[in-house]
């Protein structure tokens, strides 16, 4: 069980929260303008890394405010939490 | 005189209390301070179990957690456990305890004629015989399960408590063996928050009962020290009878406490296990190591035991496992057994020792004891009559190791105390996400990088020097205080006498005795996995361990290999010419011992805790009236209300009729309710439905359809809009958690703009919904300030008033397709205002109904139910929904609605179906065909959603999904039945009853 600092409330057990699963994400503003090709991607292609990787959790059974951690999918290690619409931490790889 | 195999005197059992306990069926004494294993042995029983696969007998090999055959079935009825180790289980007066595997007894098992044919049962037996053909598995899984037996879970529900604790510290030490008492009282000096659990129902591992000698006294009274010590600081917690099972991410361990299973009179109301969640800051594994077998020739004989725990059971137990002891090793560590056993009475013959050459220490001390020792010898048979071993064969080693080249003769004796080394614990380690790494010069697996904040000290470490491990383990608690910012005190260690170990030689295998080439050498005793299992594994191509193990089961037992994977895995390296560090382990997962259902449970068993049930505020008059209930969600609803003598096809048809002529009442308070409220509302809705919302004028209801990013249907429900920017929102009653979360989470990550509020208010609201014709003059003699004529209050809009004297807000929606009502008023005013409704309804003789007619008046109407004529792959414009598409505006999944595959036009598609026989109703979930055919399997066209017999239209009807089925209305479908039978139905418009909706707008 993962221990999860939610940037409102502070550290709290991962039961009280849900996944996201990779953060930015961004909705295409014209999807009626995208080739099938490119909303296929949108819709289902995610990057699935091994090590770091940003995504999303929602504090679901405290403050139900989203946020964004980065998190190594290795060892479960989350070494930074920042708000929506953020700009992310420089990655500096493992 | 019972107790034959006691000590007259010596070890850590109380003789003033004896105990009396049943092991299959005999009535036999202990006493306090046996586990279960050392009361057997006192009592002189050697075959305790029947193998998994050949029913060979099998006796105790171990005294922990290792132990692979003595799993029994401990104690009766309720509160029965199947799989526990005897080594484990403390006995007490009354326990009970059976064999689980041997039919109808261990001693004489029928199965044993496996052991004869074993030639015919080789590694993937299972897979090469019975999965052919595939459609026997089932018969022969049967007999199978029969014949291999793990015990019997209790037929009836548990009564007792079990709890579950949260806490932190800042150091957990796991295990209070010397190493991990050492650890221990570093950190509790320099005053950390410590916890120490220990799987043992004493303080002191691989101390217990031995007569080591260490600070300058016996080694009992160097633990009674420590732990008196440590209880003293008030941020220390001891915890015994405690098994740390898991390791998880960040640092989350699980201890699972074991409470009351020792007494034979537990406290009341005291809890039978605990569960500690505990989140460390650093972890001190001092998880000891567990001795490893040697792999030879019918090295499962009743009598073949570890070493160690042949000097445990007569030091610490004071019982006698053997009178007569062969010792058989490649180190030096079971030399120790030489003294224990003649110190208690026992005769050693001989040591057999497969190291060549040069003299060792342990060897002299032997030697000056009058035993004598082979060196380069190795045990080549073991012969053995009722009871077990009874004599073996020894013979000279080749250079290679690799066979026999002389005979030696051989040795009466009655058991056979073997050591193949030592396996560290890893286990933990492992859990923490560690590789454990061979290590060639001690020939085991030891703890390698840590992942987590976790550090191994002591034999878990590799360490197997007393001395030494006292040093590591103030370092390594050190080390882990400093991680945490706490300045270690300095800890002096007590002196011990110090030994010179030769190193082991490692043999994986040991040569037979060519008279007897067919002993079989196990390996995994709980799982009968045998050398030549592993060897045919590797020939038959084989590579990892992970399939070699899958392949023929080692390591698969409840035991999870503790004793056998090791000398597995090297096997399988030799077998491929490769070393043991190439063939790494399998993965170590969580549960290091099995667990309990209970203790995994805790509290959140029965209805209240393990799942919340919901019930509206309208239950108790539901249940005073007989309604039969059902599951929707966490919710109760009532389902339908039989009469007496009513069955439910009965009842429910009286209810729709009911509703169809006069007026029906339902319960509707469980729909899901979301106030959404502010500037950007209606643009929010216009996103996430289907349809236009920005036109909705005030006082105005709509139905809306949402939809995934997929195109798939997801929810729908009519959305009301209260004032300029605030509207309610209902949902499905099982779906309103799930759009409540949606909505905020598209407005919380991709919408921040909008100014929108989410308020779930399901909860607040109680609805009674009156359907029918009558329904309009029933509200109209029970509302103040409600102009309920149909120019004032027309379909699809709402009004406040009050409602027999309570403030409401009465919409006119219909799921029926009659004039509706679903009047709500404040949660607490629901039973009320219910009890008034039926009052008043009396003249027009109201019916209440449940969810069954509700489904069945719905489906007459064609009215989908999302989640039970769509399955997440259904679109609107398969349900024959594209008027509720809008074609100008950009909508969640939209777009998903022209990829190609959701375009094409023979996707299954709703549909209405009418059987040829107007009684037979199709069961739902039914698939449906063209008609005969003769290829297999039979081309399936679509299926059954919904399925009822409306007693409105006297026919039975139902709703389909059909492939391309818009373009087949009036023709044909089948549905092949269970039973034989080919129902044939027309397929028709999904809305059987007042297409033109008439009856609901009037
Ligand atoms: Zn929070």
């Amino acid at each position: 069980m993962l221990q999860i600092e939610c940037p409102w409330c502070g550290a709290c057990d991962q039961s009280e929260f849900s996944y996201g699963g990779e953060a930015h994400i961004a909705r295409p503003k014209t999807p009626a303008d995208l080739s099938d090709q490119e909303w296929g991607d949108y819709l289902f292609n995610r990057e699935n890394p091994k090590g770091w990787h940003r995504e999303q959790w929602c504090h679901t059974a405290g403050c139900r405010r989203w946020f964004n951690a980065v998190r190594d999918t290795v060892t479960s290690r989350i070494k930074a939490y920042y708000q929506m619409g953020a700009v992310p931490p420089e990655e500096d790889g493992r | 005189m019972s107790q034959r195999w006691r000590l007259a005197t010596g070890g850590c059992i109380n003789r003033s209390r004896p105990l009396r306990f049943v092991f299959n069926g005999r009535v036999l004494t202990g006493y306090e301070g046996d586990t279960l294993a050392s009361a057997l042995i006192a009592n002189g029983i050697r075959t305790v179990a029947r193998s998994f696969k050949y029913h060979r007998p099998r006796g105790i090999v171990g005294v922990g957690a290792e132990e692979p055959n003595a799993i029994f079935q401990v104690g009766e009825g309720r509160k029965t456990v199947p799989g526990l180790r005897a080594t484990q289980v403390e006995l007490y007066e009354g326990l009970t305890a059976y064999s689980v595997n041997g039919w109808p007894s261990v001693e004489f098992d029928i199965y044993a004629i496996n052991d004869l044919i074993g030639g015919l049962l080789p590694a993937g037996f299972y897979y090469k015989t019975f999965m052919w053909p595939r459609s026997f598995w089932k018969r022969y899984e049967h007999r199978i399960r029969q014949m291999a037996g793990l015990g019997r879970a209790p037929d009836a529900s548990d009564p007792d408590t079990y709890d579950k604790r949260n806490i932190h510290c800042d150091v957990l030490v796991v295990g209070a063996g010397p190493s991990g008492l050492m650890a221990a009282l570093t950190a509790a000096r320099s005053g950390a928050r410590v916890i120490v659990a220990d799987e043992q129902s004493e303080f002191g591992g691989g101390l217990l009962g031995t007569g080591i000698e260490i600070g300058g006294m016996e080694a009992g009274k160097w633990v009674q020290k420590m732990v008196e010590a440590l209880e003293k600081w008030p941020e220390v917690m001891m915890l015994s009878r405690s098994t740390v099972t898991g390791y998880h991410d960040h640092n989350f361990l699980v201890i699972n406490e074991r409470r009351t299973d020792h007494l034979s009179n537990p406290v009341p109301l005291m809890s039978r296990e605990r569960m500690w969640r505990v989140r460390a800051k650093q972890v001190v594994l001092a998880t000891g190591a567990i001795e490893r077998p040697l792999v030879f020739a019918d090295n499962d004989r009743p009598g073949v035991m570890l070493a160690s725990a042949v000097s445990v059971y007569m030091q610490r137990y004071a019982v006698l496992p053997g009178r007569s002891l062969v010792i058989f090793t490649n180190n030096d560590s079971a030399y120790r057994v030489v003294h224990d056993a003649i110190n208690a009475g026992a005769v050693v013959k001989g040591v057999v020792d497969l190291r060549e050459g040069a003299a060792s220490e342990a060897a002299d001390a032997a030697r000056r004891v009058g035993v004598p020792v082979y060196r380069g010898h190795v045990v080549t048979a073991v012969k053995s009559g009722f009871g077990g071993v009874n004599r073996i064969n020894i013979g000279r080693l080749s250079a290679d190791g690799r066979s026999v080249v002389a005979h030696k003769g051989s040795i009466e004796c009655d058991v056979l105390a073997m050591s193949g080394g030592w396996n560290p614990t890893v286990h933990l380690h492992a859990q923490s996400g560690g590789r454990p790494v061979f290590d060639e010069a001690k020939a085991c697996f030891l703890p390698g990088f840590s992942v987590q904040a976790e550090r191994s000290t002591g034999a878990c470490a590799g360490e197997f020097d007393l001395s030494l491990c006292l040093v590591g383990a103030v370092e390594a608690a050190s080390e882990a205080l400093r991680q945490v910012g706490i300045d270690p005190v300095t800890v002096d260690t007590p002196g011990t006498a110090q030994h010179t170990e030769a190193p082991l030689r490692a043999l994986w295998s040991i040569p037979g005795d060519r008279a007897m080439p067919r002993g079989k050498k196990f390996v995994d005793y709980q799982n009968d996995t045998t050398e030549a299992d592993i060897r045919l594994a590797a020939r038959e191509g084989y590579r990892s361990i992970e399939h070699v193990k899958r392949y023929t089961a080692l390591g698969f037992g409840t035991d999870q290999g503790k004793l056998g994977n090791v000398n597995g895995m090297a096997i399988l390296a030799d077998a491929l010419g490769q070393s043991p560090s190439a063939i790494g382990t399998t993965t170590y997962r969580p549960n290091y011992t099995p667990v309990t259902f209970g203790a995994i449970a805790g509290r959140a068993v029965g209805e209240v805790l393990f799942d919340p049930i919901r019930r509206t505020p309208m239950h108790e008059w539901h249940v005073e009236n007989g309604a039969a209930f059902e599951d929707v969600g966490q919710w109760k609803r009532p389902w339908y209300y039989p009469l007496p003598g009513e069955d439910r096809e009965k009842a429910v048809s009286r209810e729709c009729l009911a509703t169809r002529h006069s007026v029906g009442i339902l319960d509707a308070s469980t729909l899901g309710k979301i106030e959404i409220t502010g500037r950007d509302a209606a643009e929010l809705l216009d996103r996430i439905y289907t349809n236009a919302w920005k036109s909705l004028s005030v006082g105005r209801c709509r139905y809306g359809l949402m939809l995934g990013e997929d195109g798939m249907v997801m929810d729908d429900g009519v959305t009301s809009r209260l004032s300029e920017h605030r509207y309610l929102m209902t949902t499905t009653t099982g779906g309103a958690a799930h759009v409540l979360n949606w909505l905020e989470r598209w407005l919380q990550t991709e919408w921040p703009e909008l100014k929108v509020f989410l308020t779930s208010v399901t909860d607040r609201w109680a609805v009674t919904s009156i359907a029918g014709p009558k329904s309009r003059e029933l509200l109209e003699s029970l509302s103040e300030g409600i102009d309920c004529s149909p120019e004032a209050m027309p379909f699809m809009s709402f009004c406040e008033g009050r409602v027999a004297g309570i403030a409401a807000r009465v919409f006119r929606i219909s799921f029926s397709g009659e004039v509706a009502y679903e009047i709500n008023v404040s949660a607490d005013q629901g039973l009320l205002l219910w009890r008034a409704v039926m009052e008043a309804g009396k003249p027009f003789g109201i019916t209440p109904y449940g969810t069954d007619a509700m489904h069945v008046l719905r489906a007459e109407k064609g009215y989908v139910i999302v989640g039970q004529d769509t399955d997440g792959s259904v679109t609107p414009i398969d349900l024959g929904m594209d008027w509720i598409v809008s074609k100008k505006k950009d909508f969640i999944g939209k777009r998903s609605l022209f990829r190609a595959d959701t375009a094409r036009d023979n996707r299954k598609q709703l549909v209405g179906l009418k059987t040829e026989d107007s009684t037979v109703v199709l069961p739902e979930g039914a698939q449906l065909v063209n008609g005969f055919s003769s290829s297999r399997p039979v081309p399936m066209v679509g299926h059954v959603t919904s399925s009822y017999f409306s007693a409105t239209l006297e026919h039975s009807i139902a709703l389909a999904l059909i492939k391309g089925g818009r373009a087949r209305l009036g023709g044909s479908v089948y549905a092949p039945l269970l039973d034989g039978r080919l129902i044939k139905a027309t397929i028709t418009e999904p809305v059987f009853y007042d297409s033109d909706n008439v009856r609901q707008r009037g």
